[in-house]
């Protein structure tokens, strides 16, 4: 027993040391800019940057649309297969890890080839098109993140019940996912949103081979010309995503408790 | 009989081959409070489902104050139903799932705030409005569930199993508060149970229902004295049943285990020679010879159960066992196993199962 705990904690010290050390490697990098001295000279540089405020906020509006999107498009389809459709549970759990097995490179190449601006669907013809089809596409890529978080909610409530309770009392569909199936999976959908958010923020492929002005290809063109300011930018992009998943651990405490319990 | 409020005509409910409710045919009454009773799988919560509108019938026609609703959305019915798993909103708190149905109808606020308050107070929950289902015990759940049924004035109110995930002392207040609100508002009400000690104490009509059809309808006091079929006789309470032959058709002498037992204007048609179960329920029959008796059997003492305030005695008679009660008395010892009894019963009592 006493020699599983030891190995435990060498696994676990093991572990953390090699999450650990790169990032504290990084973070004593960037603060290394001014000579002989440890400063937040490479954060200032950064934020201070009118690229990085624009690429930032162009990522972040995007990922609001993406999660809007995801949330649209995946909380009826989840709550449909489950409600009705049970048996097409599988096909649909397939299709939405399909982003995860096929590269980003491929998703957009195809994206290209059938929105290009001869098409029928000419997305790339304009500005507007453009982002919306990166929209489209950050929306494919977070696909797996956001039905397994949608669906692992509707998993903990009695979804045809619920269905039912409501529709019993002269609810429609609208009304049923807005104030009754929503509200009960909304730290699920949150999750999913911030795990889209993370993904999104930090995603260079499509942005990059859309030519969009995103954070992730001002991250790359940052690394391939400067020393402490990538560093200090793969710093700031850690502390998003990590403050994204303390925020779902935060919310996963609000989650409304199952009304089901013995009596 | 007044005009049904409720009309349950031919329904049929099939999934491909498998017909679940076949041919089911009703008659509710305005105010009326009617149980289906029935063991697992025999379609009662099937019908419940179509007259809700969640299962739309293979055939037949459900009609409701003179209108045809068989093919109406269940948002379009204006039909209340309690749930067995509660079915309360989470997300919501009491008073919230109470106005969740007047909020849908569009009611003004201050109507909704007030008919939500009066619920409350129907239930005797008052206090309860801000706590969220979880806070709650199940019986409490349940009496939410209840005053959210009935919050938008349904035309008939649906009860599905709803005492069935309760301990049973909260069961009984609970369905005796159930029948009680049920009275007070003359509410058409429909009460699926599995339980007949349940359906037997709070309906005005039971329909006992067996493989999809309803093998008999009538009131708690024909259902339990005079059971239609076999079916119904052994379901609906404790059942001694004792095979016979018909000796003399038409005198009505029936032979149990070489005695005889007069049962005339009971064999419906049985001829001479035919053999027929014979039912008694353990309160028609006695230890001893009882006045008003006029059927006696013997046989022999073969199980005593002390139960309290009831002795409960099985008597053995040729290949027959007849279980009767009786009630414990301090002075006098219970009867010994293997003790030869005389067991008797009025024939008026005995049921001729068909």
């Amino acid at each position: 027993m006493k020699s599983g705990k030891f190995w435990a904690w060498v696994t676990f010290i093991l572990g953390a040391a090699y999450f650990f050390i790169p990032l504290i490697a990084t973070l004593e990098f960037s603060m290394r800019m001014k000579r002989g001295e440890y400063s937040f000279e490479a954060y200032r540089v950064v934020l201070g940057d009118a690229r990085f405020q624009e690429s930032f906020t162009f990522s972040v509006v995007a990922a609001i649309f993406t999660i809007i999107l995801g949330v649209l498009l995946v909380v009826p389809t989840a709550y449909w297969i489950r409600l009705r459709l049970p048996q097409l549970r599988p096909v649909v759990e397939f299709v939405t890890l399909l982003p995860l097995v096929i590269p980003a490179i491929v998703i957009v190449f195809g994206y290209i080839r059938m929105y290009g601006s001869s098409s029928p669907l000419p997305f790339l013809a304009s500005g507007f098109g453009t982002n919306a089809l990166l929209v489209i596409g950050y929306a494919t890529l977070a696909l797996p993140y956001m039905y397994r978080a949608v669906d692992t909610g509707l998993r903990t409530i009695d979804v045809r019940t619920l269905t039912e309770a409501a529709q019993i009392l002269g609810a429609g569909w609208t009304t049923i996912i807005g104030r009754v199936i929503l509200p009960n999976v909304l730290i699920a959908v949150l999750s999913g949103a911030f795990l889209t958010f993370a993904i999104v923020i930090g995603e260079f492929t499509v942005a990059s081979l859309l030519n969009r002005p995103a954070f992730g290809p001002y991250l790359q063109n940052m690394g391939a010309n400067r020393a402490y300011e990538p560093a200090a930018l793969a710093i700031i992009a850690f502390a998003i995503t990590w403050g994204c998943m303390s925020l779902i651990q935060v919310l996963s405490r609000f989650a409304p408790k199952s009304a089901s319990r013995p009596n | 009989m007044a005009e049904p409020f409720l009309s349950i005509q031919h329904v049929r409910k099939s999934y491909g081959a498998n017909t679940v409710v076949q041919d089911f045919s009703l008659d509710v009454e305005p105010g009326e409070f009617v149980s289906f009773l029935g063991p697992s799988g025999c379609g009662k919560t099937t019908v419940l489902r179509m007259v809700a509108g969640f299962e739309e019938p293979s055939a037949g026609k459900i009609v409701v104050g003179g209108k045809d609703i068989t093919r109406l959305k269940p948002n379009q019915r204006n039909v209340g139903m309690v749930f067995q798993a509660y079915a309360l909103f989470p997300n919501l708190t009491v008073a919230q799932n109470i106005a969740f149905g007047l909020k849908v109808a569009g009611m003004p606020k201050p109507d909704t705030d007030r008919r939500v308050a009066e619920m409350l107070d129907m239930i005797k929950l008052p206090q309860m409005a801000d706590r969220y289902p979880y806070q709650l015990s199940g019986g409490q759940q349940q009496r939410i569930a209840l005053a959210r049924a009935i919050a938008p004035k349904p035309k008939l109110l649906l009860l599905d199993e709803p005492l069935s995930a309760l301990d049973a002392k909260v069961r009984v207040s609970l369905r005796e508060e159930i029948r009680s609100i049920q009275k007070k508002l003359g509410i058409t009400t429909i009460f699926v149970t599995h339980d007949q000690e349940e359906a037997l104490s709070i309906s005005d009509r039971i329909a006992v229902m067996y493989g999809g059809k309803a093998e008999q309808v009538g009131t708690p006091f024909e259902i339990y004295n005079r059971p239609a079929t076999k079916f119904v006789a052994n379901f609906v309470g404790t059942l001694n049943v004792l095979e016979g032959k018909v000796t003399d058709a038409s005198t009505g002498k029936v032979q149990v285990n070489a005695q005889e037992v007069s049962l005339k204007g009971k064999l419906n048609g049985s001829k001479s020679g035919d053999t027929l179960s014979l039912a008694l329920r353990p309160e028609a029959i006695s230890l001893a010879r009882q006045p008003g008796h006029d059927t006696s059997l013997s046989g022999e003492i073969a199980e005593v159960h002390f139960l309290g305030s009831v002795i409960r005695v099985r008597v053995g008679i040729g290949g027959n066992t007849v279980s009767l009660d009786t009630f414990n008395n301090s002075t006098t010892p219970p009867p010994v196993v293997g003790d030869k009894a005389d067991i008797s019963f009025s024939s008026g009592d005995m049921l001729v199962l068909h």
